[in-house]
């Protein structure tokens, strides 16, 4: 079983669309997960089903009794995040701002603080388009611990992809650098960066990159509306090749993401003889020959 | 005023619509400094044509073992909620990039053989054009938490900048560094397209400040690309939209280069008149 992650640095730059459209075609040979949990939205252009749901706990959040709450302050002074206020009778805690760190429960000489244990999500097995599977989640309003939820959902995907026989997991990554994106990358067997012609498409494209090096993941990249700035594009080529890093597409600014999104529609849906999508389909055989090329 | 410029999908045009508007406001005459607290991918340095002022290294706080009085008694690791602290027989490993700096190992150790120590996370810079400042967090690579720098980036701009109109440049999404930077704010600008992925990751942003209980509005961006469920949810659910920006190929041509969008495009320049009375209206 090979893992391919679509990530993007930006946001916008079609991921979501390409991916989905991947998810389209090799639907009957492959799990899909969607990581980008804190706007997870592949399941529209999949129709997914929400068959199976779970709850998902992770961290925890600081509850002080009021009862036996004398007062004293010794949480207060303790806490790192702003999360206990002083009122006139006892202390109370912002659930927002709680890390979940259990100091002020340890230090509290009356035994005033419990930890509960929050839901942070919930996790989803679907039934999707064309007879495939998707792993997907959608993190509670507020919530932390994204990374932890894409990791579950990475692993469920996984999982469920060795149970089913099936040979690819393809992971709608999620956009930035930080800890959401990290959880999606490692594991991979290939990055696919989809970028976009803008002088900020190649800046992240730039930061995401450097970071992807660092797992050793090999990696190829989709220039997407790179008509729209035709010096831009060149300027990430010039980047990608001084890399090492494959082109295997370039799409044209084309709104026909947008229609067919506007239909809940992959793009090979919409129009299957379009140039378009025929430029994706020939990505995706690309895809699959580098990674079961590499062993 | 504080004012927070954010959307939960990405590229959906904060960046375009922050810098933009920076520009017009300060043009206007009016006080105003943005700040990008998109610290993963921070771009809006790309947009501003500005000299470079000052630089600020941020730090976070992070346990170091000293060896000399440590008698290996295991509290420490016992008291990390985090993983980020393991006691092994002989010594004390810490790992850094799963700590949240809560200070428990250090302050609850006997001997104090865990001082806190600064440990660099990324960089704070300020800049300045003719007519305004402008501040970039941008997070080191490998880092992973990005709410400590989106904090200490606003308090830089709050304490440097304390009468001035200050718009944030979120990141996108709805979890932690997206509450980080909407939580102290006056109003939260949401910014989306009217496609169903647009309409979708609204509504998550949407209850999202609801849970915080902040006052929000929305901007459609692209208008006229997709379908009209965003307009009819926001009228469903007596949310203000302040303005829609048609959509316009110009628009993301000018954007790929990196240049200012009203100078040239009426329709943009239209539509920053209707954020900026919608603005003078908040107060």
């Amino acid at each position: 079983m090979k893992e391919i992650v679509v990530i993007s640095g930006k946001g916008g730059t079609g991921k979501t669309s390409i991916s989905a459209s991947f998810a389209y075609l090799e639907a009957s040979n492959a799990v899909i997960a969607d990581c980008d949990v804190d706007a997870a939205n592949m399941h529209l252009l999949l129709d997914a089903d929400f068959s199976h749901r779970e709850d998902f706990f992770s961290g925890e959040v600081a509850v002080i009794d009021e009862d036996i709450c004398t007062n004293c302050g010794e949480c207060y002074d303790v806490c790192r995040f702003d999360a206990i206020t002083k009122t006139d009778e006892f202390h109370k805690v912002n659930p927002i701002n709680c890390e979940g760190c259990w100091y002020c429960s340890r230090v509290c000489s009356h035994g005033a603080i419990t930890m509960k244990t929050q839901k942070a999500g919930d996790l989803f097995i679907s039934n999707i388009k064309n007879g495939g599977i998707m792993a997907h989640a959608k993190l509670g309003f507020a919530a932390e611990n994204s990374g932890k939820l894409v990791a579950k959902v990475k692993q469920t995907a996984r999982a469920k992809a060795t149970q089913e026989n099936k040979d690819y997991v393809i992971t709608d990554g999620s956009p930035g650098i930080g800890c959401p994106v990290i959880s999606s990358l490692s594991g991979a067997n290939l990055v696919v960066l989809v970028t976009e012609a803008t002088i900020s498409g190649l800046h992240d494209l730039e930061r995401v990159y450097k970071l992807v090096k660092t797992f050793k993941t090999p990696a190829v990249c989709i220039i997407n509306k790179y008509d729209l700035n035709l010096d831009m594009s060149d300027k990430i080529e010039q980047f990608l090749k001084s890399e090492n890093v494959e082109v295997i597409a370039k799409l044209s600014y084309d709104e026909t993401f947008a229609k067919a999104l506007a239909q809940a529609k992959t793009i090979i849906e919409f129009d299957e003889n379009s140039e378009i999508s025929k430029t994706i389909k020939e990505s995706w055989n690309k895809i699959k020959s580098v990674v079961d090329t590499d062993k | 005023m504080t004012i927070t410029i954010a959307s939960g999908k990405g590229g959906t045009g904060k960046t375009t619509v922050s810098s933009n508007l920076t520009y017009y406001l300060s043009e206007m005459g009016k006080n105003v400094v943005l700040a990008d607290l998109d610290v993963e991918e921070p771009n809006s340095s790309l947009f501003i044509k500005a000299d470079k002022v000052n630089t600020k290294i941020a730090y976070t706080m992070k346990p170091v073992w000293v060896e000399d009085n440590c008698k290996l008694c295991g509290k420490c690791a016992e008291v990390c909620n985090f993983n980020a602290i393991l006691a092994l027989p002989k010594g004390i490993l810490t790992f850094p990039e799963l700590c949240h700096s809560c200070y428990a190992c250090s302050e609850l150790c006997p001997t104090d053989s865990l001082p806190m120590k600064p440990s660099k996370i990324g960089e704070i810079t300020e800049y300045k054009t003719e007519k305004f400042s402008f501040v970039e967090g941008r997070l080191d690579l490998g880092q992973e938490m990005a709410v400590p720098l989106i904090a200490q980036t606003m308090e830089y701009v709050n304490e440097k900048f304390p009468e001035a109109i200050k718009l944030w440049d979120s990141p996108p999404g709805t979890s932690c560094p997206v509450i980080e930077a909407s939580k102290n704010s006056d109003f939260v600008v949401l910014i989306t397209e009217s496609t169903p992925f647009g309409l979708n990751d609204l509504t998550l942003a949407v209850e999202t400040m609801k849970v915080l209980g902040k006052k929000y509005g929305v901007i459609i961006n692209r208008y006229g690309i997709g379908d009209n469920s965003v307009e009819e949810y926001c009228q469903k659910e007596n949310i203000p939209i302040i303005t829609k920006i048609k959509n316009d190929k110009e628009v993301a041509k000018l954007y790929s280069k990196g240049e200012l969008i009203y100078p040239k495009i009426e329709h943009f320049k239209n539509s920053l008149d209707e954020i900026v009375e919608f603005i003078e209206g908040l107060k």
